[in-house]
């Protein structure tokens, strides 16, 4: 059964038409920015700043940025990291080319040139479907790598190889760096991902996203309906790509502040953002944030929860078990909802409109 | 000019003028590629059987290696070691099956493939966690492995062949003959070949799906054994191995999801077309690009067919 909220009407096709249609999401999100634009940078220490919430920031715009890609339009990619990668390569170059330029600029034009690099490792996704689609975007990962190694131009001929932030600050504060206090970049960051999503969002409930969702349902149907399947794919993975360069420089720049680039990028990296993907749920932004949260935290809590519950860890045995309970959390999540948290959210939702009767 | 001198005819002069280095390298990507076509076998019968794009193969290559070492260092004699590395296995299977490919039947391919990731993970944390995360020796002596080369007088110079190597291939075809009799004579090698072309019809003709997959995934753990053993006495036991089986993934690409002898071709072509490519046109940018050369290859044949060169043929309905 389709239930709405009593009370709430729709008089006009704008209402219709709007993105929180219904009053409760609208004071739910009011609440979770106040939370998180006040509350947080004002009451949190540096530890949950830097630790918890910035990595977190920076996961759930890669999530957003694959889901885009395969919760949304059916093309499952495994090569997310390696387009993190290019963004912060990107980022390196630009910032340092035009030292002058705002770091959010550059931070913003090196997804640019992660979509353009997307674009081209999208177009096997024309004629290669399903699996065999997701083992050719790890030539994306691999090749990227490489690139990444072998291409001393990217990291300006520096001997280390690696990926240096120079300290850079807008509007008279220091954001990147190593001198950046972690309520200014988390701030950044924030801004960020707040204005990212609200792009996405509505992107993806206009034509654009029924375009893609219509594909991702059946491809050849969608073509048939007027669909120009060439364009909406890589459109896809310019979209997808974008949102993953723009994390991957953020990441660099933001929450790591430069080092050794290569390893941030590799094959796990892209895995575990397919984990978030996943375990948030397919084809929901909520479920990008949910999953990213999830996998984002999970390596922290068990640091720091288990041994706070009495289990006592030593390095390498802790590192074990993170695996096996990461293993096993996976498995329980997929055969407890394999639609992700996402749904879980929804289901309780529905619980919640209809009670105290059920019936 | 020189530039397309250098990519499109000197590595033939190379290959001409000392075809000796050109039978060596050819050889090492051939045994190379019968270790790839092994993970890629094991894929490839689970991925017929219940469509499931195990990911967990690798890791299985590497824990049942493990586990018979282990199991040997632990003072069980090698032949006792190696039975009990079979039971594992066949738990191991018993397991997945109840535990991940029961609850999670008929649900999208992707949430299959995301729960093997899972394993994939519970497996690598479970061995490092018994067996510790150092690299081990394979017990090829034990096992009654040859050990040594053989070297050849051909071609103005020398060949040389590791015993090792031939032992693998020897095993290898071996197992893939025993494999191909097992799905072609037996009864149990008839309901999978039902079950792989379609889960319901099977069901409706008494083929129990649970049962199957069960066996299936044990017949994955015991390829995934002797590839283990063979690698490992290559090598050595460790989990750098696992980043070598994602190898397997262009091997599969290439021959199709759902071909055995698609799976050997694949393997061999991508072994010997990645050493070759490493060894005349590595050089040229630098080396190194063993790495994504195999996904080049199998994206270039996928361009000609999307179904991989063996795989069956897609048909798409609306």
């Amino acid at each position: 059964m389709f239930y709405r909220e009593t009370g709430q009407f729709k008089t006009n096709y704008a209402d219709d038409m709007a993105l929180l249609p219904i009053l409760q999401d609208r004071i739910g999100l009011g609440i979770i920015l106040f939370v998180a634009y006040v509350i947080i940078p004002f009451f949190g220490n540096d530890f949950l700043l830097s630790t918890v919430m910035i990595p977190f920031l920076v996961f759930s715009l890669a999530a957003i940025g694959l889901n885009i890609l395969t919760g949304f339009t059916g093309l499952i990619s495994l090569g997310t990291g390696a387009f993190m990668g290019v963004g912060a390569y990107a980022c390196y170059k630009l910032s340092s080319v035009f030292p002058d330029l705002n770091i959010l600029l550059c931070i913003v034009f090196s997804g640019v040139f992660s979509a353009l690099i997307g674009v081209l490792f999208g177009l096997p996704s024309l004629r290669i479907k399903g699996f065999y689609l997701a083992v050719a975007t790890l030539a994306a990962q691999f090749f990227l790598q490489w690139c990444f190694v072998r291409i001393p131009w990217l990291y300006n001929y520096n001997v280390s190889g690696a990926i240096e932030v120079s300290q850079r600050s807008i509007f008279g504060v220091v954001v990147t760096g190593a001198k950046a206090a972690p309520e200014s970049r988390y701030i950044v960051m924030l801004v960020l991902v707040t204005l990212m999503t609200w792009v996405a969002a509505n992107v993806l409930s206009g034509r654009i996203g029924r375009a893609f969702m219509a594909v991702r349902d059946m491809d050849i149907a969608a073509e048939l309906m007027g669909i120009d399947l060439l364009k909406t794919k890589l459109l896809a993975f310019a979209f997808s790509s974008f949102y993953a360069g723009v994390a991957g420089a953020a990441m660099m720049f933001i929450w790591v502040g430069g080092g050794e680039a290569n390893d941030s990028f590799n094959i796990n990296q892209s895995f575990l953002i397919l984990f978030m993907v996943i375990i948030g749920g397919l084809g929901s932004l909520l479920g990008a944030f949910l999953g990213a949260a999830f996998i984002s935290s999970l390596p922290t809590i068990l640091k720091f929860g288990l041994p706070a519950l009495g289990i006592p860890l030593a390095g390498a045995t802790a590192e074990h078990l993170t695996y096996i309970l990461v293993g096993g959390l996976i498995l329980f999540f997929l055969v407890v909802e394999p639609h992700g948290l996402a749904r879980l959210w929804q289901i309780g939702k529905q619980k919640l409109r209809m009670w105290p009767f059920p019936y | 000019m020189d530039i397309l001198f250098k990519i499109l005819i000197d590595p033939f002069l190379q290959m001409g003028s000392a075809p000796d280095l050109l039978v060596q390298t050819i050889w090492e990507g051939f045994v190379t590629g019968v270790l790839y076509a092994l993970i890629a076998l094991g894929f490839v019968l689970i991925f017929k059987a219940s469509g499931v794009f195990n990911f967990a193969q690798g890791i299985m290559v590497v824990f049942a290696g493990l586990t018979l070492v282990g199991l040997y260092e632990m003072g069980l004699p090698a032949p006792i070691a190696l039975i009990v590395t079979l039971l594992v296995m066949y738990l191991l299977a018993v397991t997945i099956e109840r535990v991940v490919l029961r609850p999670l039947v008929n649900q999208p391919d992707i949430i299959l493939f995301m729960a093997t990731f899972g394993i994939t993970y519970f497996l690598i944390g479970l061995g490092e966690f018994i067996f510790g995360g150092n690299p081990k020796q394979m017990i090829s002596e034990q096992l009654y492995l040859p050990k040594g080369s053989l070297e050849f007088k051909m071609l103005g110079g020398f060949v040389q062949l590791q015993k090792i190597d031939i032992a693998a291939a020897v095993i290898a075809m071996i197992m893939i003959i025993a494999l191909a009799l097992f799905f072609q004579y037996t009864r149990i090698g008839r309901a999978l070949r039902a079950v792989a072309d379609s889960h319901k019809a099977a069901l409706s003709v008494g083929i129990s799906l649970n049962q199957i997959w069960v066996i299936v995934w044990f017949a994955a753990g015991i390829v995934a054994l002797v590839t283990g053993i063979m690698w490992g006495a290559r090598s050595d036991v460790s989990f750098g191995l696992q980043v070598i089986a994602l190898k397997a993934l262009p091997v599969l690409i290439l021959g199709g999801f759902t071909s055995v002898p698609g799976a050997i071709i694949g393997g061999l072509i991508i072994g010997i077309g990645e050493k070759l490519g490493e060894f005349y046109w590595g050089p040229l940018v630098g080396g190194g690009i063993e790495s994504w050369l195999a996904y080049c290859i199998a994206l270039f044949f996928l361009l000609f067919r999307p179904q991989g060169l063996f795989g069956d043929k897609i048909i798409e309905r609306i």
